[in-house]
């Protein structure tokens, strides 16, 4: 594993922090996008040698992670017109300590694991982190941007354990991800401009007042 | 135990006022002044102590006991600081914690001097402070427990060793733990992200406002010792940085006053071009340090290479 490849992962659990402790919604889309580019960069820095598979994938990251979905993002928040998170459920001072607590249970668990030995020791922790950050993210706020935003972390979460085991790993369930994702994304950009539309605001507490 | 040399507490007495003048100069090169002389803070100190003083008739002698008994805790801490290659005065295991006891002393008496005087004012500043404090004294000694942990060093001197090597063989901790450092370096020594030196609003006001109702030889004592706080900080930063370490003598001195005069421009250049923090914001600024420092023990610890 070469120093490049440690300082990406060191960035991306960095960039999962950052999610935990802004309120700024197009500072999390933009981090959104730098987790994408970090993932597409990633296979290149690493010890494994490129074949098609990973440039393949490194693209798909770079062109769907970094770019299309930051963009649809954007384009829902001048739609819905929210610029930050106001009040969630858990405070994002709390939040960073939440994050440091799944951060240490990601290394006890990352040890545990069975895993390859080529795998680098700071891939498998950063990866699981990224999957609880955006867990986190999805129970403890309160737009439902920013559960689309902690969906789209978690499966940055999921594609990053897959560029760590990219040998392992075939190009078939990677695909699949990626394209179910953009089904999801696309739909989930809809909705909450449609909920926007109909009733001021996104804020999914307020639907549970919604029987019928 | 007394392995070191007095150097760096003699440079301390002798040049640590001329790191603000270092900061205020940079900051008007900034603005396009001209900027105060560089000795300006010797010649506020020089004048102060000439002068005679008030004192309210509500304070008791609790009043001078901030500004003395501060002065005399930080020039003690100063003993423990290792300034780049060059050692501490006095090193033995666990003094960082006797540092942080010192600098927390020092804070206390400020602290109760302000309450002293009856300003509702000074009471507001004093709470900050103990606030502002509460949370980068545990972000500090979790920055410098996490090279202990790893290095199994444990004097200060020995840990700003172990964490300059740390650099070639395990960057992103470094930097990590460098960073949680340098934050607390600005919050500690009241700098603009956190608090402004130049403000002139009570309001705002951390640092200045808890010593408003002191002057003549007592404010002197005050501005000194903010200089040599500022010193003992920014040694701590220069010495875990391995860019100022030198091996031979004479030449480490110069290269590490070199290491404090660029932490002292970079705090001018900070102060340049960011603006101040909404008082609410600032715990999340210094949270975000402990994460730093609690980020880079686990990679030191927990994640290994």
């Amino acid at each position: 594993m070469s120093a490049w490849d440690q300082a990406l992962w060191v960035a991306f659990i960095l960039l999962n922090f950052l999610l935990l402790g802004t309120s700024r919604l197009s500072v999390c889309v933009r981090v959104l996008s730098a987790q994408g580019f970090l993932l597409a960069a990633l296979p290149w820095l690493s010890s494994s040698a490129i074949t098609g598979h990973t440039v393949v994938l490194s693209a798909a990251s770079a062109l769907l992670k970094g770019l299309v979905f930051p963009w649809f993002f954007m384009r829902a928040l001048d739609a819905a017109e929210v610029r930050r998170e106001v009040e969630p459920y858990v405070g994002f001072g709390a939040s960073l300590f939440v994050g440091l607590a799944a951060l240490g249970f990601c290394v006890w668990l990352a040890r545990a694991l069975p895993h390859p030995s080529a795998v680098s020791n700071v891939a498998l922790p950063a990866s699981l982190f990224a999957l609880m950050t955006g867990l986190f993210l999805i129970v403890s706020r309160k737009k439902a941007i920013t559960q689309a935003l902690a969906y789209l972390v978690m499966e940055n979460g999921a594609t990053a354990l897959g560029m760590a085991l990219l040998h392992w790993e075939p190009l078939v369930v990677e695909l699949g991800i990626l394209l179910d994702l953009f089904a999801a994304v696309f739909v989930m950009g809809i909705a909450v401009y449609h909920i926007n539309r109909e009733f001021d605001h996104i804020d999914t507490d307020r639907l549970n007042y919604l029987k019928d | 135990m007394a392995d070191g040399s007095m150097t760096n507490v003699f440079l301390a007495a002798v040049l640590s006022p001329l790191l603000l003048g270092v900061i205020n100069r940079t900051k008007a090169f900034f603005a396009g002044r001209k900027g105060v002389p560089l000795g300006q803070a010797y010649y506020d100190a020089a004048k102060l102590l000439r002068k005679g003083m008030v004192l309210s008739r509500t304070t008791t002698p609790v009043f001078w006991l901030g500004p003395v008994a501060g002065l005399a805790a930080m020039t003690s801490a100063l003993l423990f600081v290792p300034l780049g290659g060059l050692p501490a005065a006095v090193s033995f295991p666990g003094d960082w914690i006797l540092l942080a006891g010192l600098l927390a002393l020092a804070r206390f008496l400020t602290v109760l001097s302000a309450l002293d005087t009856g300003s509702s004012f000074e009471g507001m500043g004093a709470s900050r402070e103990a606030f502002f404090a509460s949370l980068t004294e545990p972000v500090f000694l979790s920055a410098l427990a996490a090279l202990s942990l790893k290095g199994g060093a444990s004097s200060l001197n020995d840990l700003c060793a172990f964490a300059s090597t740390l650099f070639a063989e395990n960057l992103p901790a470094a930097v990590l733990v460098a960073a949680a450092l340098f934050i607390v370096y600005l919050t500690e020594n009241a700098r603009l992200p956190v608090d402004d030196p130049n403000t002139h609003l009570e309001l705002t006001m951390i640092h200045e406002v808890m010593v408003l109702d002191h002057s003549g030889p007592l404010f002197g004592y005050v501005v000194y010792g903010t200089a040599v706080k500022l010193w003992i900080f920014g040694s701590i930063v220069v010495s875990v940085c391995p860019l100022f370490r030198a091996a031979s003598a004479p030449f480490g001195v110069l290269v590490a006053l070199a290491g404090l005069l660029a932490v002292a421009v970079l705090t001018g250049v900070v102060e340049s071009v960011m603006a101040r923090l909404r008082l609410l914001r600032v715990p999340l600024l210094i949270a975000g340090a402990g994460v730093s420092a609690v980020v880079g023990a686990i990679l030191l610890t927990g994640v290994g290479r």
